[in-house]
């Protein structure tokens, strides 16, 4: 294949730096010195050696926005130079994501969350000042230099409302703003923003895993013992705090060994579909196609969803240790963690926990003298709740559009690159250090006969205390809800959301189910990312349904028709609904939306489209939304 | 993507074989045959969209899907395997609610009236009715389907159903882009990549209802990679790209199928001698094919034999001698 580029479209000297800090110096003078070749000139490329690089078109496009704030014709044609990707091939990639603009934009940009828990937070007054006193999103700040959007759920709702703070230029790092009130996301926007306070989200990590703050309460805690109480940034104070007694307990037992550790404490995924994650190293680990590869998936995008974000900040070496462990055991050289975009922080305290551990022997070659050789790579997403499913993480890393493929072959056998890879949730794999120490039997002693050990609840919304609660499985919802303080200023509970957008609508008769997969499964619900959200009496439910009907079609990946065209004709159909003027009558919508349910559930290629419909059935048959409107 | 790519293209040759139930009926195929395959053995159709024998499946319209005993969801039949024993229902009420969702999908978002008659035939076979959601919005949205943001849309409130309708690209004299008939196969890509011509001068880009088939920067064909060898024309199944003849015919309601007529010549370009089908009427090429079982085209042609015949018509007017067809 010969490359041809865009014409008349030379990359900037920024645009340069930024590809070249990230792939390394051109090898050879045509890529580094703008080319003299006529416009419509063929490029016989960079050859076989950068046509194995594709996997680094998603850091590359990272590069160029964050050095220029958006993609320009030139910038993409460098990218596509350096790494032999058609033009294009890479501008479909590029517009797959939320991320990434391409035509000049300010920049700073202000992502404001317009998702359910923080529209029940104070997000409409945000909104409505920035409308005033700037614009409609979109438009720019009159310097020039800032504007705002709307955004999907940014895994800050314990603190609601959140703003993401996406900035360009050199030394600039993006940031959060959470709870965000008005002022203080104007004062980013137009003032200086050398002077503005670092804001909490930064200062203390247990502020969000209320637990923490109490020492009776923190004893009984697994997943979160360091959180608030462990430096996340040193990895002495980690390895003070019992860290590497979990890998060194590994080599000990040889990768059987911890296998059969792990399928002993029946541990099941936290990602939403609770595979068993014994038996997938066991399927990793004896396939005979080489490398394997182990991904943590860290995309946690489902709106209420919260708590790999707490556990990454908090406790970065602990998922630095336990894909350690998951490597050894799979027999994986290379390990990926695919780490949501919107997560700053978090992302630079993975990378600074791989770096540390790096410097300490404890990644690379003969890790810890065991002759073990294990690395890993941090992958940043750029806004695509997609990009969480497995084989849509695979081409995403590669360097394709993040859309899942056909299952089978599964990834056990055919994964990343087409090679047997391993993928677990953070929480997951942040179960493997304590399932090593105590032994699996011991771990598999706490919660249910079926679901073991103890799960992170993501606890927002009219609640009084929202935060990240760590509870043995079989805690029922009310006992969740009572440490949480119960409803927001003590008012009338409404419903509740169960395990995210892409799980359903509980109600108060339901409160006493027993939080486990199986428990959730009796009552027609699912665990899924463990998302627990109050709604008081005051939220109107018809708004919620149809913020989670528009969030699925802005983020389905427009692969297969049902899901492509099926979300859109769902969020019609319930906007038409819930405007009072149905097609036909109210009973004939929604029949249209249990058809429409239908096909999604049992023609989509993946589990968005399976899930896509069950909050809105469920809020049809659980809250009876819509009755009203018929009885009018 | 890539993978499946490869693996695709790997022809099994074995001669093992799988015995399955197709709607009651016992099948043995070759092993690595498709669910579709084994339908077509016991005289049992299946309908499909973005499925092409020439291509690799991309399993993406889900028109073809099939209700397998033990799986939740319906499994596509044009790609999926067949396995031992596995039991398959083509025509279940749940096939047929899904068959006839996806095709009313596509009717409600899609202009569908130069889709083969054979489209047609499915959506009046599964009673698809379109219209039950809404009258469509033909008006251009406020922001170009080129220019769309991924993870944000405006919500429709006027009631209308959101259709992916567009002016049509006309950038160049030899074929047209209507993207307001295209229902995003992605055969047009995969002809235009890996499956046949390896120039990449089209893409799918942007998101969800907002994806859609682009060069890069949504350039016009000419300041793009394309080499118009139209092998994205001939793959493409809803008329959304047209050869330019096809499309001012159509315009000017000259376009007549039932006149027309189809000879098969070689190409007189040069020595691969891919072979030619003319479709012509009232005497004049209107536009040039390759059987798609060809062993030498596979159905692609490059730009001399798809496009370069207009000499065989110049000449005819320029020199007055009564025109002529497949000369060479
Ligand atoms: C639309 C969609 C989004 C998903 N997002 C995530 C995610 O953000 N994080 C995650 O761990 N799993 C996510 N999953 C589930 C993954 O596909 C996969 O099952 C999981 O990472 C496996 O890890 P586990 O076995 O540890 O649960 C998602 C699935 C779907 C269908
Ligand atoms: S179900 Fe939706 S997200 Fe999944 S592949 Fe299909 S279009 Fe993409
Ligand atoms: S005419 Fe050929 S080169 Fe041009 S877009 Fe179509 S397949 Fe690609
Ligand atoms: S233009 Fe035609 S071939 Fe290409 S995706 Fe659309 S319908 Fe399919
Ligand atoms: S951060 Fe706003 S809803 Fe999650
Ligand atoms: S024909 Fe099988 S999915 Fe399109």
């Amino acid at each position: 294949m010969d490359l041809r580029l865009i014409q008349n479209a030379t990359p900037s000297a920024e645009e340069r730096d930024a590809v070249d800090s990230l792939l390394g110096a051109p090898q050879t003078d045509w890529r580094g010195t703008p080319h003299e070749a006529p416009a419509d000139a063929y490029f016989g490329a960079a050859g076989h050696e950068s046509r194995g690089h594709r996997h680094l078109l998603l850091p590359a496009l990272h590069a160029v926005r964050d050095a220029t704030g958006f993609i320009s014709p030139g910038g993409l044609n460098y990218i596509c130079q350096s790494l032999d990707v058609p033009p294009a091939d890479a501008y479909g990639v590029a517009t797959f994501y939320a991320l990434f603009q391409m035509a000049p934009v300010p920049p700073m940009i202000a992502h404001v969350c317009d998702d359910i828990a923080c529209r029940m937070s104070g997000a409409r007054e945000v909104f409505a000042e920035l409308e005033s006193r700037i614009g409609p999103a979109g438009k720019a700040t009159p310097d020039g230099r800032a504007t705002w959007h709307r955004s999907p759920c940014l895994g800050l709702c314990e603190c609601a409302p959140a703003v993401l703070l996406q900035r360009a230029g050199t030394n600039q790092t993006d940031e959060v703003i959470a709870p965000a009130d008005a002022s203080a996301v104007l004062t980013r926007l137009t003032g200086d923003a050398r002077k503005v306070e670092p804001n909490p989200q930064e200062l203390n990590g247990s502020l969000h895993a209320p637990q923490t703050l109490d020492p009776e309460c923190a004893k009984g805690l697994r997943l979160l013992k360091r959180a608030g109480r462990v430096d996340p940034e040193s990895i002495d104070a980690y390895r003070a705090s019992g860290g590497y007694e979990a890998l060194r307990r590994a080599f000990d037992l040889g990768p059987d060994g911890v296998i059969r550790e792990v399928l002993d404490s029946r541990l099941q995924g936290r990602g939403g579909a609770a595979f068993p994650t014994g038996r997938k190293l066991q399927d990793v680990a004896r396939a005979p196609a080489r490398p394997h590869y182990l991904i943590c998936n860290a995309d946690e995008s489902e709106p209420g969803t919260f708590k790999d974000r707490i556990l990454m900040e908090n406790d970065p070496f602990a998922l630095v240790e336990a894909m350690t462990i998951a490597g050894y055991a799979a027999g994986c050289e290379q390990g990926y963690i695919y780490l949501r975009g919107e997560y700053p922080l978090a992302l630079a305290r993975v990378r600074h926990a791989i770096d540390a551990a790096r410097r300490r022997n404890f990644l690379g070659a003969d890790i810890m003298g065991e002759g073990y050789h294990f690395d890993i790579d941090v992958r940043r997403g750029a806004g695509a709740y997609i990009c969480g499913e497995e084989t849509a993480l695979f081409n995403s890393i590669e360097g394709f559009r993040g859309e899942p493929r056909n299952k089978p072959p599964f990834p056990t056998m055919v994964g990343l690159f087409g090679k047997p890879t391993m993928v677990n949730n953070v929480e997951t794999l942040m179960n493997l250090p304590e399932i090593l120490i105590q032994g699996g039997p011991a771990f598999a002693s706490v919660g249910t006969e079926q679901s073991t050990g103890t799960k992170l609840f993501c606890v927002s919304g009219c609640v009084e205390r929202p935060g990240v609660y760590e509870l043995p499985f079989g805690v029922t919802l009310r006992e969740v809800l009572d440490l949480a303080g119960g409803v927001r200023d003590g008012r009338p509970l409404q419903a509740l959301l169960l395990g995210g957008a892409a799980g359903s609508f509980v109600t108060t008769e339901d409160l006493d189910v027993e939080l486990t997969f199986e428990g959730t499964r009796a009552i027609g619900a699912a665990l899924g990312s463990a998302v627990i959200m109050p709604f008081d009496d005051t939220i109107d439910m018809a708004d919620i349904v149809l913020r989670i009907a528009a969030f699925f079609r802005d983020e389905s990946c427009g692969q297969c028709v049902p899901c492509r065209v099926g979300t859109v004709r769902q969020e019609e159909a319930l906007r038409r609904l819930s405007a009072g003027v149905p097609l036909g009558s109210v009973d004939q919508e929604l029949a249209l939306i249990s058809e429409l349910e239908l096909v999604m559930r049992d023609a989509s290629i993946c589990g968005l489209g399976h899930t896509a419909s069950i909050a809105v059935q469920s809020a049809i048959s659980k809250l009876h939304l819509f009755d009203s409107k018929r009885a009018q | 993507m890539t993978v499946a790519a490869t693996t695709h293209r790997l022809h099994l040759k074995t001669n093992r074989t799988v015995d399955l139930t197709v709607d009651g009926q016992h099948v043995r195929v070759p092993e690595g045959s498709t669910i579709m395959k084994a339908c077509q053995e016991v005289g049992i159709g299946t309908p499909t969209l973005c499925y092409e024998q020439t291509l690799t499946p991309v399993n993406a319209c889900r028109v073809c899907v099939v209700e397998m005993e033990g799986s939740r969801a319906l499994v596509p039949a044009c790609a999926r395997k067949v396995e031992p024993d596995m039991v398959i229902w083509t025509d279940s009420e749940r096939v047929r609610h899904s068959r006839k969702l996806v095709l009313e999908l596509l009717a409600s978002s899609v202009d569908l009236s130069y889709a083969p008659d054979e489209v047609q035939g499915y959506l009046d076979h599964y009673d698809a009715r379109p219209e039950r959601f809404g009258p469509p919005d033909t008006s251009d949205g406020a922001v170009h389907r080129d220019h769309t943001q991924a993870g944000h849309h405006i919500p429709t409130t006027n009631g209308y159903a959101a259709t992916v309708a567009q002016p049509p690209k006309i950038d160049n004299e030899l074929y047209i882009r209507d993207y307001s008939r295209c229902i995003l196969c992605y055969k047009c890509v995969e002809a235009c990549g890996v499956d046949a011509q390896n120039t990449f001068a089209i893409a799918v880009a942007g998101r969800g209802f907002d994806a859609h088939i682009s060069t890069e920067f949504a350039a016009p064909l000419p300041d793009s990679a394309c080499v118009y060898c139209g092998n994205c024309i001939a793959v493409c199944p809803t008329g959304a790209l047209i050869f330019k003849s096809e499309y001012d015919m159509r315009q000017a309601e000259t376009w007549d199928e039932e006149r027309q007529t189809e000879t098969d010549t070689i190409c007189p370009y040069c020595g691969v001698g891919c072979t030619l089908r003319l479709h012509v009427q009232d005497n004049r090429i209107v536009k040039v094919t390759s059987p798609m079982d060809h062993d030498v085209t596979n159905g692609n042609l490059c730009i001399k034999g798809r496009f370069g015949w207009q000499f065989v018509q110049n000449r005819a007017r320029d020199t007055g001698v009564e025109e002529s067809v497949g000369t060479s």
